[in-house]
């Protein structure tokens, strides 16, 4: 049993479990006394609700309670939050209308949560919920993002006039007017960012408990971030207070962002506990999932890059319009607005930069982060952009991306983000060999020659990842810090515990951080665990999520492990008799130096232990250290990725032929952990190109609520990728690390449908591309296009 | 899933007696429809009648004219069997592309025409080679047999015992798979018999599958590809929807029955 050092591809230690069945997912757990929960929902997008006549659900045979919103008022519930304030552009702050456990009133979307029944079977609980009747007066709906500012469209909340939260803006208007007065070209592109929805492997789950005799309630959760939900359930709901909440998320089977969330359906069981006297539990059903999930994306947008005579960039300007859904969820007002706008610069020096979002309501599913939040919908703006602007001026799309690269480091754009350190040029030419791009023209007459359309799309991605520095979210109007904690527990054996504020929910953070630690303490990786996910063992810590465990989780393990070698080094110094100056701390051994005198890390954690080399007055036993790391700086993990595709002109389906990812995440602990995120990440990105899309009618009513009619990407679209990778070692944290998590899925929509466009022979095709909308694009001329 | 009484016959006989019971009997084959939507709480069944313990419904016999197939015989078995494989190989093809691994080791033929489900495979099959489907009363030429939307001509306590399939000269079948559900958004199966030619799509129309006549009429003269050249089918009867409107469909009809005669002619 070796250390493992940081850099191996080693295998994960949690797939064992997890392969064969023995991970503990919050729905394989059941409370003594658990009761089950099933919702009453809408299924109008918009209506009164007139009454709720609950009667004869109530005296059903194995009925516990039916709860509904006058429930909620009576024991002062509180409304869920967002917790990002914006303001608009004049100054106000954003229209957040009410948003209660359980409707008061009025229902907003499809799903929206009415009453709970709780029973004792989950059969019991279901055949209650049909039995309860509500009584709607159905509303016309505002389901469409492009026309719900419309004077005349459904109003959903009545504090914000026209379903506008906010109007907000970011950089410069002014200097962005006059460099488009000055440029010799404009390039102009509309485009829709499809909804999606987030569907992890495992739905939502929640166990709600509560012990009268100490007070304390439990709620077990498919959470991303325990502590964030603890803290929200506490201090903003004010279900229990926050000592006496214990919110336990344990073994969660994929997130995507759906999972940071603190939704009503996890709020209302910990609550009913308390009312019903009994565990209460509520496993999502994969319908709920599609109705209820925070989906992503959902833009509308209209961009136009000014060049001057050379292509090169003068100045970018871009209005989006951005459903929120029917409720501000807990970061949506976040990520459409701070997550986006800063990252339109992409890899390109542009002077100046004018963005406006304007944040709405519809009647449809809230709306929030989902794998790469914002960023994607920016890379995708600035990458089509790029691909359109080569086609018109008639240059190489990589030579005008390779002529407006940033190149010289630290580089502030005019969107807030300073980019510390980079190299594009080098992940664009290893990209270049790697595809063959010399080969591509004999490649498309090749394809022609067999009937079918050949096309190779670049793009060009960054994305702030490591969120984030807390003063500077605080500034933007974040309503918590982004910084991360870690304890690091040396036991008298030896064997170290790592408790982590971080979460994995797939990521692997149980080997990644133990090989860390491995690495640093030159211990076996076997004799490290890492332990997260629970509040009443782990410090307060804000989670998973932007890409942040490894620049920031990490980094914070990384300070607690320089104060345990600090401290090991004391004892070490006693035990040895040598001054401490004199101790040094190599491949798991102190040693003293010039000497062969030495102790091994586990003597040097007994000694700690036993304490009798040292009085407790000069020297405190033990060997335990926490810190709180908080980033100086976002990270920019950026890179290219190539697609090949050939489109087949009769049925319109597009096959992948070829995938070159080239990605700098500076420093890597683990390059087959790196290399899966990528992998899924690009299945999740050519998922939103190609296939998923959701849909709702003009009524509201969500068309793609199941995998009937949401087409999920699957492994057979995909081709093997060939992922490589540079490195410019990140500058603002310990490791060099910049993170990895939603790279793919950042870059590969816009890679997908430059492939696509170059193919067609116009720009005319939106994500998601369908078979359906390829074979129109391919039959018919632009003119045709448009006028349809 | 609501509650249900469940009964396990042994034989079709026993089973055919249930069947007749009541109203809200409903047959268990495979499962792959009917369970699901039961899941979902859409289908309410008194009764579920389990055909998995009736031996006489499955199997596959070879004459030299025609196979015959019990009701019973999963998909998974008429994919894999020898006979089928040199009597009508597009019967086995076809039957390798229903569902995934998991539906063909469930689901029966037997199942899946009683149920006539618009975008199901086998009801395509069943039209374009003239099968006969024999019940427990009686012998239904396929012509008769799909009446539309789920729909076919079984009566009231009438199963499906098996179904007869005359041994085409030749025969081809391909399918455009339904982006999301993986069912048939348009399949076509061709079949070139003794006595006619015959084109049978499914998942295109709006009740259920369908014979495209003129398709039979242009491969009259040559059972050939290009004997289709410029032929479109018609969009009246066709499906819309948000993954196909009717002229993406006819669009494809026609794509579908080119490359069921290459497979046949190949």
């Amino acid at each position: 049993m070796g250390v493992t050092k940081i850099g191996t591809a080693v295998r994960r230690k949690e797939d064992q479990r997890f392969i064969t069945g023995r991970g503990q997912y919050t729905d394989d757990l059941d409370r003594p006394g658990q009761a089950h929960a099933v919702f009453v929902r809408s299924p109008h997008a918009h209506a009164h609700v007139r009454g709720i006549d609950a009667a004869s659900a109530r005296a059903m045979p194995g009925v516990l309670a039916v709860l509904t919103g006058e429930d909620v008022a009576a024991d002062s519930v509180g409304g869920l939050i967002c917790g990002w304030m914006i303001h608009s552009k004049d100054g106000s702050p954003m229209k957040a209308g009410p948003h209660p456990a359980l409707a008061q009133g009025k229902v907003r979307y499809v799903g929206d949560h009415v009453a709970v029944v709780i029973a004792e079977t989950l059969i019991a609980a279901r055949d209650a919920a049909e039995a309860v009747l509500v009584d709607y007066e159905v509303l016309p709906a505002a389901a469409d993002t492009a026309k719900t500012q419309a004077a005349d469209a459904p109003q959903v909340h009545e504090v914000a006039p026209r379903n506008t939260v906010y109007e907000w803006q970011l950089g410069d208007k002014a200097a962005t007017e006059a460099a488009f007065a000055r440029a010799a070209h404009v390039t102009k592109l509309d485009l829709v960012n499809n909804r999606l929805v987030p569907n992890p492997l495992e739905p939502r789950v929640a166990i709600g408990e509560y012990e009268p005799g100490t007070e304390v309630f439990t709620l077990h959760t498919t959470s991303q971030n325990p502590h964030v939900a603890r803290l929200v359930l506490a201090a903003f709901i004010g279900i229990a207070p926050e000592h006496k909440l214990r919110v336990i998320a344990p073994d969660v089977g994929g997130g995507f962002g759906s999972k940071i969330f603190i939704y009503a359906e996890e709020t209302v069981c910990v609550w009913a506990a308390k009312r019903v006297g009994r565990p209460v539990k509520w496993t999502s059903d994969r319908t709920e999932a599609f109705l209820c999930d925070a989906h992503g994306r959902d833009h509308v947008t209209h961009a136009e890059l000014a060049l001057d005579e050379r292509g090169k960039i003068l100045g970018l300007k871009v209005k989006t319009i951005a459903n929120l859904g029917a409720y501000l969820s807990t970061f949506a007002s976040s990520v459409p607005t701070y997550l986006y706008a800063p990252l339109l610069s992409g890899q390109y020096d542009i002077p100046a930069i004018y963005c406006e979002v304007d944040g709405v309501y519809t009647n449809t599913a809230p709306v929030d982060a989902y794998r790469g939040a914002g960023r994607p919908e920016a890379t995708f703006v600035i990458e089509r952009l790029m691909e359109i602007a080569a086609r018109e001026l008639g240059v190489e799309p990589v030579q005008l991306r390779r002529r407006n690269f940033v190149k010289s480091f630290p580089h502030q754009t005019p969107v807030i983000m300073a980019y510390d350190v980079g190299d594009y040029n080098a992940s664009l030419a290893r990209a270049l060999e790697l595809i063959d791009y010399t080969g591509l023209a004999k490649r498309k007459r090749e394809s022609a020659r067999k009937g079918l359309r050949r096309g190779i799309g670049f793009s060009a991605y960054i994305e702030a990842c490591g969120i984030a520095p807390s003063q500077a979210v605080g500034s933007l109007g974040a309503g918590v810090g982004l910084w991360e904690s870690a304890e690091v527990r040396v036991n008298p054996t030896g064997s170290v515990e790592v408790l982590t504020g971080s979460h994995s929910h797939g990521q692997g953070h149980e080997t990644t951080f133990a090989q860390l630690v491995s690495d640093r303490l030159g211990i076996p990786i076997e004799q490290v665990s890492i332990v997260h996910g629970d509040t009443d063992k782990v410090q307060f810590g804000m989670g998973t999520y932007g890409s942040r465990s490894g620049a920031v989780g990490m980094s914070a393990i990384v300070k607690a492990m320089d104060k345990v070698i600090a401290k090991a080094k004391k004892v070490a110094a006693h035990v040895l008799e040598a001054s401490e100056g004199d101790i040094e701390f190599k491949d798991g051994r102190f040693s003293v130096a010039g000497t062969d005198r030495g102790l091994a890390f586990g003597e040097v954690a007994l000694q700690a232990y036993i304490a009798h080399k040292f009085s407790g007055q000069e020297l405190e036993p033990g060997l335990k250290e926490g810190a709180f790391y908080d980033p100086t700086n976002f990270t920019f993990p950026a890179g290219m990725h190539v697609c090949e595709l050939e489109i087949d002109p009769d049925t319109g389906i597009a096959t992948i032929d070829k995938w070159v990812a080239v990605d700098d995440f500076g420093n890597v602990i683990n390059p087959m952990i790196v290399e899966g995120q990528v992998h899924g990440g690009i299945a999740q990105g050519v998922g939103q190109a190609l296939f998923e899309g959701a849909v709702y009618d003009s009524a509201g009513q969500l068309v793609t609520a199941s995998f009937m009619d949401y087409r999920m990407p699957r492994a057979a679209d995909l081709p093997s990728f060939t992922v490589d990778m540079t490195v410019t070692p990140c500058p603002s944290n310990p490791l060099g690390i910049k993170g990895c998590g939603e790279a793919g899925a950042i870059a590969a929509p816009p890679a997908v449908i430059n492939a696509l466009t170059d193919a067609l022979g116009h720009e005319n095709i939106e994500m998601p591309a369908t078979p359906q909308a390829i074979w129109r694009a391919c039959r018919n001329t632009p003119a045709q296009l448009a006028a349809e | 899933m609501y509650a249900f009484d469940y009964h396990r016959p042994t034989t079709a006989r026993q089973a055919a007696g249930l069947l007749g019971k009541d109203e809200d009997v409903r047959l268990l084959a495979g499962g792959q429809s009917l369970l699901p939507m039961m899941k979902l709480r859409l289908v309410q069944a008194g009764d579920l009648v389990d055909l998995n313990a009736v031996d006489e419904l499955r199997g596959i016999a070879r004459s030299p004219r025609s196979l015959t197939i019990g009701a019973m015989t999963r998909h998974a078995e008429v994919a894999d069997s020898p006979d089928v494989a040199e009597a009508i190989p597009a019967l086995a093809a076809m039957a390798s592309t229903i569902g995934d691994p998991a539906v063909r080791a469930m689901g029966t033929l037997g199942g899946s025409i009683a149920n006539n489900d618009p975008a199901a495979d086998y009801p395509s099959a069943c039209l374009a080679l003239g099968a006969t489907i024999v019940t427990n009363k009686r012998k239904i030429e396929a012509d008769d047999f799909f009446k539309g939307l789920f729909e076919t001509a079984l009566e009231p306590g009438e199963l499906v015992v098996k179904v007869s399939f005359p041994v085409p000269a030749k025969a081809g079948y391909a399918k455009f798979r339904h982006p999301a559900s993986r069912f048939a958004l348009v399949g076509v199966f061709v079949a070139k018999r003794s006595a006619d030619i015959r084109v049978a799509v499914t998942g295109a129309g709006a009740n259920g599958v369908f014979r495209w006549l003129e398709a039979e009429e242009a491969l009259k003269a040559r059972f050939i590809v290009k004997s289709l050249d410029g032929l479109v089918a018609s969009t009246d009867g066709l499906n819309s929807d948000i993954h196909a409107d009717a002229e993406y469909r006819a669009h494809l009809i026609a794509v579908m029955a080119k490359r069921a005669v290459q497979q046949a002619t190949a």
